[in-house]
């Protein structure tokens, strides 16, 4: 049975509280970010990602006492991202325990320090986020965190790039669907995962189980993460940990490696 | 993790710290000339190599540190430890299909050998955390401690006599990592 990682993504703001967006936008404030992870922890999730949204808004480093204690609460993979812009801070993650940086910025603002980071700590601990947004008149445009083109390369044509600099992996994060419970996008993830031979992470609008398996099967995905999904009840209800148990794990693999001969 | 367990533990590069312990973790993370470098450096491996082939102390290697057990890598030109007469591979993409990738990364239930102590204790076949892009390859089956799939079954563990080394995460594999590292620590030395 080939296992798939599920791969909560809590949000961190810059008074280092949880917080989920819709789109990129509205805020909402969910707790203690160390509280979600002694969860996630209890529930032995496969992953967690973590993404400081302020810190390279706020020109500022990694929280690295923060980090520290999310890190000593959990006995999973952590990838951080936010407000990374050199090898220097990467290792100051990585000795709190951090198993994979994530760059979004600045594989835009500092294009070499993806082959710099990969030379240094290895391929399998730098991701690439690509945050990406329907343009109006069809097509997708990478932006950053304030909504901003930040590329004239296409999401494909980056994630070849990134590739090209010994990416490990690349967060496909639609902002469009960010919140909203509409699904993966389906068309922008096959593009990017059969452009690229390194994994493809589904990430934004995760609704459900059956997602997770399409972005495997059709989305040509290795790994699926979601936000919402896991923060709360439901669409309209309040603040609720949760993650699909044992079973549904099971179920979920073997849809897929029946899907997958 | 290890504070958890109650086990005292120190991060040191003090030879004289080393030469007092009753067992050796060698983590590691990153490029394997750039791992190798720096313990070349470090000016420990004297110290390390007594240590290790002469008083037997117990030494695990984890991750990129399982694989500077081995002579060297297809990653990089530097020679490895070569305290285990095994290679560090590249993964056969050609043997992987469309669907898997390299990086290697995520859980995969691993067989290991029932004798082996440092998996006693497992009712269930244990998953662990793998990320790599490279795995170990021994010249005898009998150097193989445990197995994962990933398109192919490789070798996802390695040992010989006192030195153990394993390519998955122990301390980032929730309960499954955590009875790794507890039997680690309760092995005999010598």
């Amino acid at each position: 049975m080939r296992r798939i990682r599920v791969i909560p993504t809590l949000l961190i703001d810059s008074n280092s509280g949880l917080v989920k967006t819709i789109k990129f936008g509205k805020r909402t404030y969910l707790g203690d970010p160390i509280n979600a992870v002694k969860i996630f922890n209890e529930k032995e999730v496969d992953e967690l990602l973590l993404l400081d949204i302020d810190a390279t808004r706020d020109g500022r480093e990694p929280n690295y006492s923060v980090i520290e204690d999310i890190v000593s609460e959990a006995f999973m993979p952590i990838g951080f991202g936010g407000g990374i812009r050199n090898v220097r801070q990467m290792g100051s993650l990585f000795r709190s325990g951090i198993e994979k940086v994530v760059l979004s910025s600045a594989l835009h603002t500092h294009p070499g320090l993806v082959a710099e980071a990969s030379a240094r700590f290895g391929s399998q601990s730098i991701v690439g986020c690509l945050d990406v947004r329907k343009k109006l008149l069809g097509g997708y445009e990478i932006v950053n965190r304030i909504g901003k083109k930040a590329t004239a390369l296409s999401p494909v044509q980056m994630a070849l790039q990134l590739q090209d600099h010994a990416i490990g992996e690349i967060i496909v994060y639609s902002v469009d669907r960010d919140g909203t419970y509409a699904g993966f996008d389906m068309n922008l993830l096959r593009s990017i995962a059969t452009a690229v031979e390194v994994p493809v992470v589904a990430c934004g609008g995760a609704r459900g189980t059956k997602d997770f398996i399409d972005a495997v099967v059709l989305g040509k995905a290795s790994a699926v993460a979601a936000g919402s999904l896991f923060v709360y009840q439901s669409e309209t209800k309040g603040v609720l940990i949760s993650y699909p148990k044992l079973e549904e794990m099971n179920h979920i693999f073997t849809a897929i490696d029946q899907a997958q001969p | 993790m290890l504070r958890v367990l109650g086990v005292p533990s120190q991060i040191t590069r003090d030879p004289h710290l080393l030469s007092h312990a009753d067992k050796l973790i060698l983590p590691g993370v990153g490029h394997f000339d750039y791992g190798m470098s720096k313990l070349n450096q470090s000016g420990l491996l004297p110290i390390l190599n007594e240590l290790v082939l002469e008083r037997r102390v117990p030494v695990l290697g984890i991750c990129l540190g399982a694989q500077l057990l081995t002579r060297g890598s297809d990653e990089g030109s530097e020679p490895g430890l070569s305290w285990i007469p095994a290679d560090t591979v590249r993964f056969d993409r050609s043997k992987l299909g469309l669907d898997l990738r390299v990086p290697h990364m995520g859980w995969a239930d691993t067989e290991f050998r029932s004798e082996s102590p440092l998996f006693s204790g497992f009712n269930e076949i244990p998953r662990f955390y793998f990320v790599h892009s490279f795995h170990l390859q021994c010249d005898d089956s009998k150097n193989e401690l445990c197995w994962a799939t990933h398109g192919y079954r490789f070798a996802a563990g390695i040992h010989h006599r006192n030195i153990m080394g394993v390519q998955f995460h122990p301390e980032k594999s929730h309960r499954f990592g955590k009875i790794i590292l507890q039997n680690f620590v309760g092995l005999k030395g010598n």
